[in-house]
């Protein structure tokens, strides 16, 4: 890479970036804690590795835009904006949560922030996110609404049937693909007659690209970039994020289907110590800056799990409201 | 006989009837290499290799649909949805061509398959990813419905689906898989569809349930008898076909029964046995039908309020105390 980050990006942000991968890290291994304690419980998808995309692509969206996602959906809602203390509220169960307690950890949701949603069945959400472009679009709300995926769900019936229907409606959607490489224990290429899923947009006549989801500044600029050519031609875009999950695929998966060779690989890429190296190398940060970061970041995650070991729990009667306006 | 877990037992039968039938073959999302997401597919890798034991993509109502392919074409496919959520994306497949491909093309071809899927609610896996199903599957003539409550059934159950020349939906409890019990290991051990099992024999309530509610109903049964109380349990072990017949002999021994299902109340499968009581043996009930459902709810996922939304053991036990002080 030429250009160096000073030339790409604000201190401030880049400062940012950093210290919102840290937070999410640091969350992820708080939940992961959590859960061995028996204080989050049901399935626990963690982001850890992956960081860089939630924030590169967020970062590269308007705030007006929409956002939504799968299961492993901590780290959007909390780039977004959502106060990490309800969503450690939320996967504790209890009143306090994002949702009131009756999402849990796949269900985050956070309108006023345009998060649009985490869904559990694999590819529920591209049809979702082609009527929310469609919606938005018909309001003229200048909006893109960016639709984030695993590499497993490509293989879904939605997800043919929404990239055809964005394209033929010319729908503002970015789709944003998260491949980190395996569907629980099914590596991509055994799922994808197509290995190299940026290819497979052609039959929708939807533009793709590849890029380098470990690397927070190349996501930002692709999203940015990509972003705007969709609002601007109100047509759909693609793009393949590469990335890699450092844990299981829940925490029940002991992952004993890839080598630990793999993960090592993967693991000298993670996207945390490669900005920190490159903000030290470029003297945009001192390491004693960084550690500051990182300790605000730890006690941000303390604090939202004390807040949610004191919430309350949600009452009885709550089981039945919210199911009918 | 010997002991094992309900995973064992289901897993034991897939393995027998693969060494019998070489058209037998299991496909669905990481069931092969990663040997299924509750474990149930342990070893049948290794043992039958790739052609008959096979990961696919994510895509529910193609593996349904490609099974019914298969087994036009003479194949015995046993096809694994990774929870029963996830059939309702294979919907289609399901009610519009698996149940109804002999019918229409006027009994001139046959779909012996088995689609298995675990299912039911109580981990705290939120709305997508608990619910019971079993009433959609019995509302659509054209397939057989299983759901075993023990491990000697899963095992005799899924062979004779297997056996079965019918489209077959093998519905599975995941709260059961560690469950243990005496299973025969006689390689030809099956139990019959339309037979249901009588758990325990009463005299004053009949319980009525199915696969975790059979045995939540085994276990307010054994609490009940220590308050006097005798109840007779019956377990259906299918549900399409019903075996009435058991159900209207206890009820018209009994008097009073309560029907205990996972579903939701609202149209389950509660309601339509209820209806059936009432036209079999309406002059012998002492006291009206009662039911014990799933709340009308989508399931919550706070672990402090999902447990209201599933029938529970104090639940059934006081629902049979009410039974009896009904004022009849
Ligand atoms: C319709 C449906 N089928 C199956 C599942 C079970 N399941 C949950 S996650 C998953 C793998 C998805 O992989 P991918 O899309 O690559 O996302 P990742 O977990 O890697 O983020 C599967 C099969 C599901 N939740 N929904
Ligand atoms: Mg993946």
């Amino acid at each position: 890479m030429a250009e160096t980050l000073r030339e790409l990006l604000s201190e401030e942000e880049l400062l940012g970036f950093f210290e919102q991968m840290v937070l999410c890290r640091e969350f992820e291994e708080s939940c992961a804690e959590q859960y061995s304690k028996g204080h989050i419980t049901g399935f626990l998808h963690l982001y850890t590795g992956q960081e860089a995309v939630a924030v590169g692509c967020t970062a590269g969206l308007q705030e007006k835009d929409y956002i939504l996602s799968a299961y492993r959906d901590h780290a959007q809602a909390i780039v977004r904006g959502a106060d990490p203390k309800k969503v450690m509220a939320e996967l504790f169960g209890k009143a306090t949560g994002l949702c009131k307690g009756k999402g849990g950890s796949m269900h985050l949701f956070a309108p006023e922030l345009n998060f649009m949603g985490g869904y559990a069945i694999v590819g529920g959400q591209f049809p979702i996110a082609t009527g929310l472009a469609w919606g938005s679009q018909l309001l003229e709300e200048d909006r893109v609404t960016a639709c984030l995926f695993g590499d497993g769900s490509m293989n879904q019936g939605t997800f043919h049937e929404s990239l055809n229907w964005a394209r033929l409606w010319d729908l503002p959607v970015l789709f944003i693909c998260e491949n980190n490489f395996y569907g629980i224990g099914t590596e991509v290429h055994r799922a994808s007659a197509q290995a190299a899923l940026h290819r497979r947009t052609c039959g929708y006549d939807i533009p793709s690209e590849k890029v380098d989801g470990m690397d927070v500044i190349a996501m930002y600029q692709a999203t940015k970039r990509a972003a705007e050519w969709v609002r601007e031609r109100q047509r759909p875009y693609f793009i393949e994020a590469v990335t890699y999950r450092f844990r299981g695929h829940s925490m029940s998966d002991p992952a004993k289907y890839r080598s630990p060779s793999e993960t090592d690989v993967w693991k000298t890429r993670d996207p945390i110590p490669n900005l920190s190296r490159r903000l030290l190398e470029e003297g945009i940060a001192t390491k004693e800056q960084l550690e500051e970061i990182t300790k605000r970041c730890l006690a941000r995650v303390e604090e939202s799990v004390r807040f949610a070991e004191e919430s309350p729990w949600p009452e009885d009667a709550a089981v039945w409201e919210d199911i009918y306006v | 006989m010997a002991e094992m877990t309900y995973r064992d037992a289901i897993n034991l039968a897939l393995k027998e009837e693969m060494r019998r039938d070489k058209t037998v073959v299991v496909y669905g999302e990481d069931v092969a290499l990663y040997e299924g997401a509750f474990k149930v597919t342990r070893g049948l890798l290794s043992e039958f290799g790739e052609l008959r034991v096979r990961d696919c993509p994510i895509s529910e109502n193609t593996i349904v649909g490609v099974a019914v392919g298969a087994a036009m074409a003479g194949i015995r496919p046993v096809a694994e949805l990774m929870t029963v959520n996830f059939a309702l994306l294979a919907m289609d497949q399901i009610v519009n061509h698996m149940a109804k491909v002999r019918y229409m093309f006027g009994g001139q071809t046959k779909v012996p398959m088995v689609v298995r899927m675990p299912g039911g609610g109580g981990s705290q896996l939120g709305a997508q990813h608990s619910q019971s199903l079993e009433s959609y599957f019995m509302h659509c003539p054209g397939m057989l419905v299983a759901y075993p409550a023990t491990p000697a059934d899963a095992k005799g159950l899924l062979k004779t689906s297997i056996r079965e020349d019918n489209p077959v939906i093998f519905l599975e409890h995941e709260l059961l898989y560690n469950s243990k019990g005496e299973v025969p290991e006689d390689p030809e051990y099956l139990v019959p569809f339309g037979k249901a099992s009588v758990m325990r024999e009463g005299e004053q309530v009949t319980l009525v349930g199915y696969g975790r509610m059979a045995i939540l109903a085994l276990q307010a049964a054994q609490q009940l008898e220590k308050d006097g109380i005798s109840c007779e349990v019956i377990d259906l072990r299918t549900l399409v076909p019903l075996d009435m017949e058991m159900v209207l002999a206890s009820v018209r021994k009994t008097g009073r029964v309560a029907v205990i299902e996972e579903c939701w109340k609202s149209a389950g499968l509660g309601g339509d046995i209820a209806s059936r009581i009432y036209e079999g043996c309406f002059d012998t009930l002492l006291a009206p039908v009662h039911r014990i459902s799933g709340l009308d709810v989508p399931m919550p996922y706070s672990r402090k309020i999902e447990k209201l939304c599933i029938p529970q053991l104090e639940g059934i036990v006081q629902g049979v105390h009410d039974l009896l002080n009904e004022p009849y």
